[in-house]
């Protein structure tokens, strides 16, 4: 049994939501930086997102001021021990928000807690020796625009893609676009929006390994950007720059379909102890 | 590979709009949606819970933290201020949130909104009525929105943190011109 001290987690939990609430991830700035044939004023719009990256880059500033609450998706091996591991993803919670936005309240009170706790904490027991923690920062206004549709089988494939396309339609102006788009499909309720969340995870332009789930997640893709939204709302040919699915085993008489939007600033990052 | 040429908080676009804070509907009338504009001078922020506290303060005839005539309203919440900045980092949060309270703060003078996303019915009645306008800022571009702020007052309400009432003074702040 391998012992992987607090304090060693802690500290590489600490330096990795601190870079990750600077730097959002590269490929959204790459694609941003590379928009082509897109007029006026999607050019200039997906312009000041490049600027701004570089700024909160080069400067060491939050690129944006929504630092999200923290979500961890935790792979924790069988042949590892991690006394408090909880209490020491929010310890490195309060310390990395120290100089970050305080956005979590009491959801009847509104009373802010003060210090960015609690995270929101996804465990998996996994075989071997290694602890594994991957971090998203979530904000509010993709968040909020994400959605769960708990679809028949007679639905199928036609009323996955009219949902998708239904929360994008209403949500996607709101959220950030472009958009990275995660759709959960299948299991019960909380199944489909965990699968929805950790498809934000994968690499964007990396599609699910299952053909027809490729498949339909380029027809859903090339559907949402001849929506009109574009970057920053502002009318465009660029509102997703990911289409990602995870599917499920479900209940013979189910078909959830949860969509996941998350805006332009995808922060996220992964430790392995 | 080709690469745009923007680079630290450089702004390339040609003859944007000039706007000065605070304006009036004379100033309003001429935007056209669409148009980027650059705003020079006062804009407040003001979010969920200080706008709940305003309209609750209108509604029971209080003192208003700022003087809402001709006045313009940031929704945002920034980050705390590192060390030697002025301010920290603020973008603008989704402005849909604030459409419950936005027509009481129009009839009492707000001209100038400035979000992201888009608004209700309700409040675009109330834009056009009395001649407001509603800005879309770019959403998470807040590093680059702290680099525009040349000064950083708080106002009221700093109980609610992030969420206080902050008087700010910007300088060639990018916006467009969603509804007028």
């Amino acid at each position: 049994m391998k012992t992987i001290p607090p304090s060693e987690i802690r500290s590489k939990l600490t330096e990795l939501i601190n870079d990750c609430l600077i730097v959002p991830d590269r490929s959204v700035t790459a694609a941003l930086d590379n928009i082509s044939a897109s007029g006026e004023p999607e050019r200039t719009a997906a312009e000041l997102i490049v600027a701004n990256n570089r700024t909160a880059e080069s400067q060491r500033l939050y690129c944006c001021q929504d630092t999200g609450q923290a979500l961890f998706f935790v792979k924790l091996g069988d042949e590892v021990y991690c006394p408090d591991l909880i209490g020491t993803i929010n310890a490195a919670v309060r310390d990395a928000y120290k100089t970050a936005r305080k956005s979590v309240a009491d959801p009847l009170t509104r009373i802010n807690t003060g210090d960015n706790s609690p995270a929101i904490i996804e465990t998996e027991p996994t075989r071997g020796d290694t602890l594994e923690i991957t971090f998203l920062a979530k904000g509010a206004g993709s968040e909020n625009m994400s959605r769960l549709y708990m679809l028949t089988p007679a639905d199928g494939e036609t009323g996955i893609i009219n949902s998708v396309i239904d929360a994008v339609e209403r949500g996607g102006r709101n959220a950030c676009p472009p958009l990275v788009i995660g759709v959960g499909i299948g299991g019960v309720t909380e199944t489909a929006c965990s699968l929805s969340k950790r498809a934000l995870l994968r690499p964007v332009g990396q599609n699910n390994a299952r053909a027809d789930v490729a498949a339909l997640e380029k027809t859903l893709l090339e559907k949402i950007n001849g929506l009109g939204i574009g970057v920053a709302a502002l009318g465009g040919e660029l509102t997703a720059l990911a289409v990602n699915i995870e599917t499920a085993p479900t209940h013979i008489g189910m078909l959830p379909v949860a969509v996941n939007l998350q805006c332009h600033s995808l922060r996220h990052g992964t430790v392995k102890f | 590979m080709p690469q745009s040429a923007a680079r630290d908080g450089e702004i390339l676009i040609a003859d944007p709009v000039k706007l000065s804070l605070p304006t009036d509907t004379h100033h309003i009338k001429d935007l056209l949606p669409g148009a980027m504009v650059l705003l020079d001078g006062v804009i407040y922020t003001a979010r969920d819970q200080a706008h709940k506290r305003i309209a609750a303060a209108i509604a029971s005839g209080e003192k208003l933290p700022f003087d809402l005539n001709n006045a313009a309203i940031y929704y945002c919440g920034p980050t705390p201020a590192a060390q030697g900045r002025i301010i920290g980092s603020c973008g603008p949060t989704t402005s849909s949130r604030m459409d419950a309270y936005t027509p009481l703060l129009i009839e009492h003078g707000l001209k100038v909104m400035i979000g992201k996303g888009v608004r209700s019915d309700k409040v675009v009645q109330a834009i056009k009525k009395h001649g407001a306008v509603y800005l879309t800022a770019i959403g998470g571009a807040a590093a680059l929105y702290q680099s525009k702020v040349t000064s950083c007052e708080l106002v009221a309400y700093s109980d609610l943190g992030c969420e206080a009432v902050y008087k700010l003074t910007v300088k060639d702040f990018p916006v467009f011109v969603s509804t007028v």
